[in-house]
């Protein structure tokens, strides 16, 4: 196996796909970190010290898009160079362009994280960055799309593996959906500040067709091309049905774009937009479990390896996750149960019910499988990943389950109504009610970031090992010739 | 023209675009069996790249 990497590292550009997979660790720390201080920060203010600068509403896009765009955007830039180079047998197209796309993309993070705490910001969810940074993701993903397209291109196997499907249709669908959400006039050429072209409710709706379709295509569509290579790889047989994975693939990307407006239940938008919002929501249910299906089936016969595979852990309860946050995803859109849940933190549980459970783990699994292989060696420690899978697992558990309780207590309190007919609890009541609850998801965080750290010291003792082997091999080979 | 500017029109009509599409899609993965069959060979893709290392 060794000697079969050997020559993989030599056939592939391993190089652009290292970095990337280095920095998604670096931000996965960075963006985790934030995100339990902004939970610690909910459950004891006194952390915000009254400075804008340390201010829940600066540093929560600082999460955010340290942890989506920084750590999930550099893993899916990781592996879909590294599953387009392999299962299309070439080397990637345009080198030079693909180390753009790793600057790029890094200075997009790092610039973007500065101009939150400095303040700026357009308000829109995950897409808070201003418009000099905007064009710059422009610039870069269309770097993207032509590595992408161009290796596709230039391949020895006829067939395109489905998994490059997933890949390529979040690349389409963040380019479409990033130019639309962020058309704006700046106020003048010298100022980050800009107002959007859209007013009102259509701002509304365009901001949410941006926002699910982001959870639809980059932390969906583009993580299941990961499922698709890493799973079956990983757990050494090929997918249940490659029949299957296409229905899946279209039903998703026919579906998706339409379910944002199930976001704006009870709002000015028209009722029909919102009914089909919630329709197609519905009928979603069926591609996601299928998809869901297909990956963990793909394990029929194996079983056993749940036992003593960490990794493959890592991805069945990963896909495990997908399936219990795609059921109740459209639970959710379901306009009598959104209007008890909407503006609750049963949404926040809902999103890390797919963040942490679904797109953390999968991505957790796919690194642990890939990266040794990249660096030509074993996992320094498999103890660790076992450790770094319970406390993720407790860590998701203890988040998700306080989120839903206080989620649902909210939602009740706002509606209780007295026998006079007036609202029975203030508003500061049920954020005094919340408080155990907002602890305990900080301390859920804790148990996530614990596990990630980790994987980090885990990750540079296997890259070490690795460098380390490699040149000693290369003495080896100086001291014989 | 004036007809598809009107959206209670088009909005059916995308509809059954969307629907028929996507049931010619259902139908041209499950429909034929030897179809279904080369279309199953694909799964085995992942597992090339190391033969194909190999023969280096």
């Amino acid at each position: 196996m060794s000697a079969t990497n050997q020559a993989a590292t030599e056939q592939y550009d391993y190089d652009i796909i290292k970095k990337f997979s280095i920095m998604a660790i670096v931000w996965a720390v960075v963006g985790m970190f934030v995100g339990v201080y902004i939970a610690s920060e909910l459950a004891w203010p006194f952390l915000n010290f009254d400075s804008p600068y340390f201010s829940f509403g600066r540093f929560r896009p600082v999460h955010t898009g340290a942890v989506i765009f920084g750590f999930g955007g550099s893993a899916l830039f990781a592996t879909s160079y590294y599953v387009v180079q392999r299962t299309c047998q070439t080397r990637l197209f345009a080198p030079g362009l693909a180390t753009f796309t790793f600057w790029g993309w890094q200075a997009i993070i790092v610039l973007a994280a500065a101009s939150y705490v400095l303040g700026y910001s357009q308000g829109r969810e995950y897409a808070e960055m201003e418009w000099p940074i905007d064009i710059l993701i422009l610039f870069v993903w269309v770097a993207y799309l032509a590595v992408y397209v161009g290796t596709l291109m230039k391949r020895k196997q006829a067939h395109i593996y489905v998994a490059n499907w997933f890949y390529l249709s979040f690349i389409l669908a963040t380019a479409l959906l990033h130019t639309f959400n962020n058309l704006a006039v700046p106020v003048n050429l010298f100022t980050l500040k800009s107002y959007s072209l859209f007013a009102g409710t259509q701002d509304a709706m365009t901001q949410w067709w941006y926002g699910h379709n982001a959870v639809g295509f980059f932390l969906t569509a583009a993580f299941l091309g990961m499922m698709y290579y890493f799973v079956p790889k990983h757990a050494g047989r090929p997918v249940y049905s490659y029949r299957l994975s296409i229905v899946h693939f279209w039903a998703l990307s026919f579906m998706y774009m339409w379910v944002g407006t199930h976001h704006l239940h009870w709002t000015a938008l028209p009722d029909w937009a919102s009914t089909l919002g919630a329709t197609f929501s519905i009928m979603l249910l069926l591609p996601s479990w299928g998809g869901m299906i297909n990956g963990i089936m793909t394990l029929s016969g194996a079983w056993d390896k749940l036992r003593t595979d960490p990794i493959m852990r890592f991805m069945i309860v990963a896909l495990s996750f997908y399936g219990m946050s795609t059921f109740e995803g459209p639970l959710m859109s379901l306009k009598d149960v959104n209007a008890l849940s909407h503006y609750t933190d049963w949404t926040v549980g809902h999103v890390h019910s797919g963040a942490l459970g679904w797109v953390a783990m999968i991505s957790f699994g796919s690194l642990y499988h890939m990266m040794p292989r990249l660096w030509n060696t074993t996992m320094y420690s498999e103890k660790l990943i076992n450790m770094h899978f319970w406390l993720a697992t407790i860590g998701t558990l203890l988040y998700i389950t306080a989120m839903w309780i206080s989620g649902i207590s909210q939602g009740l309190m706002w509606r209780a109504f007295d026998e006079f007919g007036n609202l029975q609890y203030s508003f500061v009541e049920s954020v005094a009610a919340m408080h155990p609850f907002y602890a305990m998801r900080a301390i859920g965080g804790v148990f996530f970031l614990a596990g990630m750290l980790l994987m980090a010291y885990n990750m540079y003792q296997t890259i070490r090992q690795g460098v380390r082997a490699e040149a000693a091999g290369a003495r080896a080979a100086a001291a014989t010739a | 023209m004036e007809w598809f500017a009107n959206p209670e029109n088009t909005k059916p009509l995308g509809l059954l675009i969307f629907f028929i599409t996507f049931c010619l899609i259902v139908l041209w993965v499950y429909g034929n069996k030897k179809r279904g069959k080369r279309l199953e060979e694909h799964k085995n893709i992942p597992f090339l790249d190391d033969d194909e290392v190999k023969k280096d």
